[in-house]
């Protein structure tokens, strides 16, 4: 009986049938990310004649910069099978402690302009990756779930950061900050871009060409498995909180040079945003799967799809509606995709 | 006979991703009958009941209950359709009491209220009636596995089943609960009842079975009387000469042992004061029931069961607390009996499953860097070594059957070099032309000098690989068999209490 059915299904694969099995296939190994940026591009461009410009392009780019940096690190807690909901909060206190830190190393010596900026970013990337480490040691030496630990530190670190500020926006940093780390090109690439992309590198090798990458990967995929492969899933799970939270606080870093200020209300939206990457671009909830190239092309699809309706005069109330609907849609593509998967195995 | 049979399975598939678990299987249980099914770890026994339960639906075929075709939807319609069954996993919550368990799903009300007296008796009743002494008002949490089984078994019975499927039930009870039981299975019968009985237990074949029906590689192989002999039922079960799928053993070198255990016993009590040896080259066989602690005495070694007394000796020198990182770093692995659950990251491909447990090996690159080209060469001469199919290393895991997926995780062995392997369980759910690759790496492995801890439930396998055999019961080491001892009567004489027959 099932020979028989197998055989009418074989017997006649019309050319409708085969589009859709071509597409499902191509679902399945793509996942859902290239056909949403088809529809983004096809709708921002019918929207607005400014969308497809060169010079508006660069902009989604470097907008991109901050967004792309945070999901990088965001990728990593999800690769494991977690995920970091402080992101925000590390980047505020990235912010306003590098940038108190440089304002008062920037008042005692006006005229070492470099040194009050690298004594900054020093404070603000120690303060932001003290957040991960925190992170790394619940998660990872007392088992608190990956949700809970993070969600305490982000308010934990929000809190902190208010409480250094006042809730004031930080001035008084040296205007070279800004201007390198904000603003400045270097043979005509803007240096946010250039530095991202730097991390994209790192993260590339890190990843692919380094054990603690594969551990990675294997913790995600099966941590019983990877443990009774002598992996120390311990060791691997601080890792991944540690680097998470640095890969942000670089990310606060060059949101502080650009804003000019250190401000503790910076990245709200950015655990939403950062995860809403990563799964667009097919990493799994469930951990063990994701690549690096694509998260790239998430964070930037974001960033594309705001971009879009701001061009399009879409209300940035509504725009929050729209993103936290793209999020949605991703998981249920993915569970899609697993469901493919399966039928096209069968 | 004249009237239909109270149960009929007709060409009967079920087929799980890579794997036809049950070809067309007919089979037939008369009212007043013990059928017995009989067949190896993955022959598609629990596949069956899981069809006749209700937990799935078959993907071809029919099953007709009392002479119309039926279709359970879940478990709860074929309960009420009068087909019962109790599971070798339970299904119970063990927050709950005895009585809220066995009333679950059909809770007696007091209007909108659940009737908490009622199900007190209801629970007194079955217990009473099966001669369970067990407190309706205890937690299930609280007791022990035989005590739990009483309580599924209770389960089973509250709602008066024409068809009751029993799993292995007396695998956890002692002889006296189990005496009571097989009592118990004989009255209902008696009563009508048709009962599907799985067990592979040859005395309990011969004492309440009426037919026998072999199942293997999901395939029915023949229905027979419970009266054929053992010699028979064992050939119908494997399918084909011992010799076409054991590869002869090689001889033990002489030597120092490269294992020594000594007291072992484990925190959680299921090893007790375990002591055992193994040299270079040897295939040390651990036998016993699920639950003896042949399996626990393994992972205690590997770390992964925490010791509270006894040494571990490796090349002679003492192990404080051996962890699975630290025993790798000395070639002891350790590779666990299921593949989807410890065994293998399923969502990543073959090559870094195969590579998993090697990553600290120079040979994958130098510091912490993972040289690509090398693994992939690696990961090639893997799979060929394995046979792997198909030979692609980069092929998600999850996509390769069961055999192979076996095969993968065995290649873990391979990848790195290991002087001790300890497999527990390494066939379950496999095909033969999988089985007698896998025993052929076996044995090429003690072959060049690995010393091999075989833990395994599959009696042939235990009886034609091992050098030597040890027999655990309740957590001890209750026998040791060597050579020409070995032999299913002797292996299988300790798995139980003395029989009192």
């Amino acid at each position: 009986m099932i020979e028989t059915e197998r055989a009418a299904t074989l017997a006649t694969p019309g050319p409708a049938e085969r589009v859709r099995l071509l597409l499902v296939r191509l679902f399945v190994r793509l996942g859902v990310l290239p056909f949403l940026l088809l529809v983004a591009v096809v709708v921002f461009a019918s929207l607005s004649e400014n969308f497809l410009t060169v010079r508006n392009l660069t902009n989604v780019v470097r907008q991109a910069v901050y967004l792309l940096i945070v999901s990088l690190g965001q990728m990593l807690a999800l690769l494991t099978g977690g995920f970091d909901l402080s992101v925000g909060t590390i980047l505020a206190l990235t912010s306003v402690v590098s940038a108190s830190a440089m304002a008062a190393a920037h008042a005692a010596f006006p005229e070492l302009p470099w040194l009050s900026i690298a004594l900054g970013s020093m404070a603000g990337l120690a303060a932001g990756t003290a957040i991960g480490v925190a992170n790394g040691l619940g998660v990872a030496l007392f088992g608190v779930s990956p949700f809970i630990m993070t969600l305490g530190m982000a308010s934990v670190g929000f809190g902190i950061a208010l409480y250094l500020t006042g809730g004031v926006p930080v001035y008084g940093m040296p205007v070279l900050f800004g201007e390198v780390f904000g603003f400045g090109t270097l043979l005509g690439v803007p240096v946010p871009i250039l530095i991202a992309a730097l991390l994209v590198l790192v993260m590339l090798v890190l990843v692919y060409r380094t054990r603690l990458g594969r551990s990675f990967y294997a913790v995600g995929g099966n941590i019983k498995a990877a443990r009774l492969s002598g992996i120390d899933t311990r060791r691997v799970l601080f890792a991944t909180y540690v680097l998470c939270a640095l890969a942000t606080s670089i990310g606060g870093l060059l949101l502080t040079a650009r804003l000019d200020t250190g401000e503790a209300n910076i990245g709200a939206s950015m655990p939403l945003e950062s995860i809403a990457a990563c799964v667009i671009a097919g990493v799994s909830l469930r951990g063990g799967v994701g690549r690096v190239e694509n998260v790239v092309l998430g964070a930037l699809f974001i960033v594309l799809v705001q971009n879009g309706m701001n061009l399009a005069r879409i209300e940035s109330y509504l725009q929050t509606v729209v993103l936290g609907l793209l999020l949605i849609l991703a998981v249920i593509a993915d569970q899609l995709r697993l469901r493919a998967m399966a039928s096209l195995r069968a | 006979m004249a009237a239909a049979p109270l149960l009929e399975l007709r060409g009967v598939s079920k087929a799980y991703p890579g794997v036809l678990a049950l070809d067309r299987v007919d089979l037939e249980l008369r009212a007043g009958e013990v059928h017995v099914l009989f067949g190896e770890n993955g022959a598609g026994k629990s596949t069956l009941i899981s069809l006749v339960a209700g937990v799935q639906a078959p993907d071809a075929g029919e099953i007709r209950l009392a002479g119309t075709a039926v279709r359970f939807a879940s478990v709860h319609e074929a309960c009420r359709a009068g087909v019962s069954a109790v599971f070798q996993e339970f299904s119970l919550v063990p927050q709950l009491t005895v009585a809220e368990n066995i009333v679950l799903g059909d809770e007696p009300r007091c209007g909108l209220l659940l009737d908490v007296t009622a199900a007190r008796r209801i629970a007194r009743e079955l217990l009473d009636r099966l001669g369970f002494a067990l407190d309706p008002d205890a937690r299930v949490e609280g007791l022990t596995r035989a005590e739990q089984q009483m309580v599924e078994i209770a389960k089973a019975f509250r709602s008066e089943p024409r068809v009751l499927v029993l799993d292995e039930p007396t695998a956890s009870l002692t002889e006296r609960e189990a005496r009571r039981l097989l009592a118990l299975v004989e009255q209902l019968e008696t009563q009508g009842v048709g009962i599907l009985y799985i067990t592979h237990r040859m005395g309990e074949i011969r004492r309440i079975g009426d037919r026998v029906t072999v199942l293997r590689d999901g395939r029915k192989i023949a229905t027979v009387p419970a009266t054929t002999s053992e010699d028979e039922l064992v050939r119908l079960m494997t399918g084909r000469a011992i010799e076409q799928i054991f590869p002869p053993l090689p001889p033990v070198p002489a030597g120092a042992p490269v294992l020594r255990v000594e007291d072992l016993t484990t925190r959680s009590g299921s090893v007790v004061a375990a002591s055992f040896a193994l040299r270079a080259g040897e295939i040390l066989g651990f036998a016993g029931l699920v639950g003896s602690g042949k399996s626990e005495a393994a992972r205690a070694v590997f770390g992964l069961e925490p010791i509270t007394s006894g040494r571990l000796l490796l090349d002679g020198a003492p192990v404080e607390t051996p962890t699975p990182a630290a025993m790798l770093a000395r070639g002891v692995l350790y590779l666990p009996p299921d593949r989807r659950e410890e065994g293998l990251a399923m969502v990543r491909p073959a090559r870094e499953n195969m590579t998993m447990a090697a990553l600290d090996r120079p040979e994958l690159g130098p510091g912490p860097w993972l040289g690509p080209f090398r693994e992939a060469r690696l990961a090639h001469e893997l799979a060929r070594r394995i046979e792997l199919r198909p030979a692609a290393p980069e092929r998600t895991v999850e996509l390769f059957s069961g055999g192979n997926q076996q095969k993968i995780l065995l290649a873990r062995a391979l990848a790195r070099p290991v002087r001790l392997l300890m497999l527990d369980e390494p066939t379950v759910g496999v095909d033969m032309a999988t089985r007698a690759a896998i025993y052929r790496l076996v044995v090429e492995l003690a072959e060049r000098g690995t010393a091999i801890l075989l833990v395994s439930s599959d009696l042939p396998e235990i009886l034609h690989l091992s050098h030597r055999v040890l027999v655990f019961h309740r957590g001890r080491v209750r026998a040791e068999l060597v050579g020409a001892e070995i032999g299913e009567e002797a292996v299988l004489q300790h798995f139980f209490e003395r029989e009192a027959a």
